[in-house]
């Protein structure tokens, strides 16, 4: 494994960014044949870093080797000419193309003609070296997720990749397509390929890797080998730098039904096919059920249903017993309803707005934030620092622009808008999702408090370990169905995993 | 080397003051070079649109009673604008609010005393029913505003040409001059024996109370909220449509109050000079002052300037009057290049090291 050159040397890397200095002369080293993770909370510089090598950014200061011989990366395509590829978290594909077709992209012609006879070669002949199997003439679109990243990273391969990032690659996949990609990977590493593999989930980092690089505000704390006695708590507190409590479940006591769905049908503008099909479901107060399901299966549509955003075309929605008919918004949140949208800033804030606007936005026409239609300026502050501090948002003032905030912090700047009214319901997509590890374990205590107080919460997620660790019951959404309607205690990851690609719906 | 943008993590607020005028400074350079394509000298020319623009007290006079109807159309714009309701209609609805000013002035049934705030409240309705027509349809038909607000700038403008070919012609001189109003509901005239009427301390007050309601009022809110993020609003549980009608009202009203001040402070009646495209020029000027209300009161004193001052200019030096609406024109041009600075900076890029 190791030889005695690197594949990848990086030294001393430098990157600012006006004041805040994003990398703090890190160093980074990647044998052949090795996959590397690369661990580190939101803001730690792993992006960055990354983003350096792959020349999206120029660093102030610092060297790269690759196989021994400094390199000048500026563009990607120094990167690329200098064997480095990058699979990122969204595609970067066409669509409307076929696989061949994709990979042809950015080719030189023969004579003019394009080359894919070669083409289709060196397409078989990546899939039978790595087990990357693709189908050459179908259509990317038509690909699943997992197929798309496949394609994604076949690419990297066939334009001669010897390093490979892969930034968050298991976050759109299910279980059983992360294990197809971790077999991908081995093979890789097999042939010489080094692996730089980026991820929040431990225990896929654990699963895979062979060493790993951990960064936080900037430089790399620690570098470990993964020799098999590391445990996830110990990597989450080199993360975070302090010790984390693990989220602990009391038992809470069940009350009335406050969230029910009864036979809800949504079709939808496009009426191809049924995007919520006769979804019936109940939540009680003090317990939390999880939402399971690959994105795209309708749980952004039941959400949205549930918020009074769209209204379903077949069944009702109930908020603590009151059946609500021809919902919206304003209405859904005066019955106590509070809803975390998965796309917080695109759906719950006011990016260059101040985050004081962004925090008052719900109930900035009623009391105390406002009287005859005269906004209240010292409640609203008063609020918001009392917000601040309660949720340990951090921001330097607190009129700042709400879209310079970083993730977690959007998150919870959100949450603390949400929940500070005592909502009955709440409902919560993708509530962690692109966040560090203590933003996550704050959200979740978060949650845990919400069922003890004897709300209800609904937690659309797609990360089945945090499903498993915070829900009472976990349903499973497929092709806009509730499929499963299992108890967290009863279930398994494997049992999950199996509904949300549908397998075990087709043989009901 | 090279350079490159990067996205700046806040603006400091000395930038509104800043970027305006240096992009009206660049204009004036950009300028010069027409002026000394013209033949004339720069310094002079230039000398002589400030003599001309407030050297002594008519021409000071004329460029603020020129800045009134700029300052309600800016004013109209900037509040349309924040809530991404495109109205490019304030010319329309400024010939909507001078008309029912002229109608409502002419009464002879209505009691003295009540004439100037009836024409200020009818002026005011009528460009706010004018410019809730695209608004209703943008709600409810998705029609496209754009379009909508910019094509029923001319309907009105032929409606009132209609009417002054008509009903409202000049019975004696045959020309298409509505009737006087009474004399009674001519704005009072705030300095003797110049033309500064009480529409222009109308006008900068309104500026004030726009500021107010943009920024203290709950209605403010959501006028800037929508216009952030509507969906955002949206799911808050905001009605957009309804924000957006009030918007179009409120942008309606203001533009049409300058149709009002130019009948009852100026003209004293409606004919098809009425405006030579105010509604248009306060698209730029809101721009310039990048919305805030209170900046639109120096973007539109500038207009006004360039307005006042290249006449005396151009009969002093020779260089075109066409000259004025070159720098209008191209500060805009300027001015939006000026706001690329407030997202982004630029660095200059070396090389990494290797």
């Amino acid at each position: 494994m190791s030889s005695s050159i690197p594949l990848l040397e990086m030294r001393g890397i430098e990157k600012r960014f006006g004041d805040v200095c994003a990398n703090k002369s890190v160093d980074l080293t990647l044998h052949s044949g090795e996959v590397l993770g690369l661990l580190g909370e939101n803001g730690a510089g792993k992006t960055t870093l990354m983003n350096v090598l792959f020349g999206m950014y120029s660093a102030d200061a610092g060297t790269v080797r690759v196989a021994g011989s400094a390199v000048s990366i500026d563009c990607p395509a120094d990167a690329i000419a200098a064997g480095v590829g990058m699979v990122h978290q969204h595609f970067h594909l066409v669509l409307r193309h076929t696989v061949l077709e994709n990979l042809l992209v950015g080719q030189p012609s023969l004579h003019g003609r394009l080359n894919k006879a070669n083409v289709r070669r060196r397409l078989d002949e990546i899939g039978e070296r790595y087990g990357l199997t693709l189908p050459a003439e179908s259509v990317a679109g038509e690909l699943s997720v997992g197929e798309q990243q496949r394609l994604e990273i076949v690419k990297a391969l066939f334009r001669g990749a010897r390093v490979l990032i892969l930034d968050e690659p298991t976050s759109v996949l299910t279980p059983q397509q992360t294990e197809g990609l971790f077999e991908a990977m081995r093979a890789m590493a097999k042939e010489g390929v080094g692996i730089i593999f980026i991820s929040h989930k431990l225990g896929e980092v654990l699963d895979i890797t062979d060493r790993l690089t951990i960064m936080r505000r900037g430089e790399v704390v620690a570098t470990l080998d993964n020799d098999g006695a590391l445990s996830r708590r110990q990597l989450a507190e080199l993360m975070c730098g302090h010790e984390l409590e693990p989220p602990r479940k009391a038992s809470a006591q069940k009350g009335a039904v406050l969230l029910e769905l009864k036979s809800v049908g949504l079709r939808g503008h496009t009426g191809v096919r049924e995007r919520l099909a006769d979804v019936s479901l109940a939540v009680r107060g003090g317990e939390i059920v999880g939402m399971a399901g690959v994105s795209g299966n309708g749980q952004k549509e039941l959400a949205e249903v549930i918020a009074g955003v769209i209204r379903p075309e077949r069944g009702q929605v109930e908020i603590n017993g009151y059946a609500v008919r021809n919902a919206n918004p304003r209405m859904m949140r005066r019955l106590g309803l509070a809803y975390i949208p998965e796309d917080r800033i695109g759906a719950g804030l006011l990016p260059s707005l101040s985050l004081s606007d962004s925090m008052m936005l719900p109930r900035f026409n009623q009391h105390p934030f406002s009287r005859f239609g005269w906004l209240n300026r010292t409640a609203i502050q008063d609020f918001v620092r009392e917000q601040v501090k309660q949720y340990g948002i951090r921001v330097s003032r607190h009129d700042v622009r709400t879209g310079t905030l970083s993730g977690g912090n959007l998150q919870k700047a959100l949450l603390a808008r949400e929940l500070a009214f005592h909502p009955l319901v709440v409902v919560a997509a993708q509530p962690t999702r692109g966040l560090d590890v203590g933003a996550v374990e704050f959200v979740h205590s978060r949650f845990l408090e919400l069922r003890s107080q004897g709300r209800a919460v609904l937690l659309i997620s797609e990360d089945l370990e945090e499903l498993f660790a915070l829900s009472d019951r976990i349903l499973v959404l497929y092709a806009g169905r509730v499929v499963g309607n299992l108890c967290t205690n009863g279930t398994s990851v494997s049992e999950v995993g199996l509904l949300m690609t549908g397998s075990a719906a087709e043989a009901v | 080397m090279r350079l490159q943008l990067e996205l700046r993590p806040s603006t400091p607020t000395w930038f509104n003051v800043v970027l305006p005028t240096a992009a009206i400074l660049v204009t004036l350079v950009f300028c010069s070079a027409l002026i000394m394509a013209a033949g004339a000298d720069i310094v002079s020319s230039y000398k002589a649109m400030i003599v001309g623009a407030f050297g002594g007290r008519f021409n000071l006079v004329e460029t603020m009673v020129k800045a009134a109807p700029l300052i309600f159309t800016g004013l109209a714009v900037a509040v349309a604008f924040r809530a991404k309701f495109w109205n490019i209609g304030a010319e329309g609805q400024l010939l909507a609010g001078a008309m029912a000013a002229a109608f409502i002035g002419a009464r002879e049934g209505l009691p003295t005393w009540s004439l100037a705030p009836l024409m200020i409240l009818g002026g005011a309705v009528a460009g706010a029913l004018w410019a809730s027509v695209p608004a209703v349809l943008k709600i409810r038909y998705k029609v496209d505003d754009v379009v909508a607000t910019l094509m029923l700038n001319f309907v009105m403008f032929y409606l009132m040409m209609a009417l002054l070919a008509g009903p409202w012609k000049d019975p004696l001189s045959g020309y298409p001059d509505s009737p006087d109003i009474r004399t009674a509901a001519e704005f009072r005239i705030l300095w003797e024996p110049t033309r500064l009427h009480l529409g222009v301390l109308l006008a900068v007050v309104t500026a004030i109370i726009i500021w107010v309601v943009m920024n203290r009022t709950t209605l403010g809110f959501a006028i800037r909220a929508v216009g952030e993020n509507a969906r955002a609003a949206g799911h808050a549980g905001l009605s957009v449509g309804r924000v957006v009608l009030y918007t179009a009202i409120l942008s309606g009203a203001l533009a049409g109050l300058a149709g009002v001040g130019e009948v009852a402070g100026l003209h004293f009646q409606v004919m098809a000079s009425l405006s030579p495209g105010y509604g248009y020029s306060g698209i730029v000027i809101a721009m310039l002052a990048r919305l805030n209300p209170l900046g639109v009161v120096p973007a539109a004193l500038f207009f006004a300037m360039v307005a006042t001052g290249a006449e005396t200019m151009s009969r002093k030096t020779g260089v075109p009057v066409f000259l004025a609406d070159v720098i209008q024109g191209s500060s805009l041009i300027f001015m939006l290049v000026a706001l690329l600075f407030t997202t982004y900076r630029v660095r200059v890029r070396r090389h990494a090291s290797v």
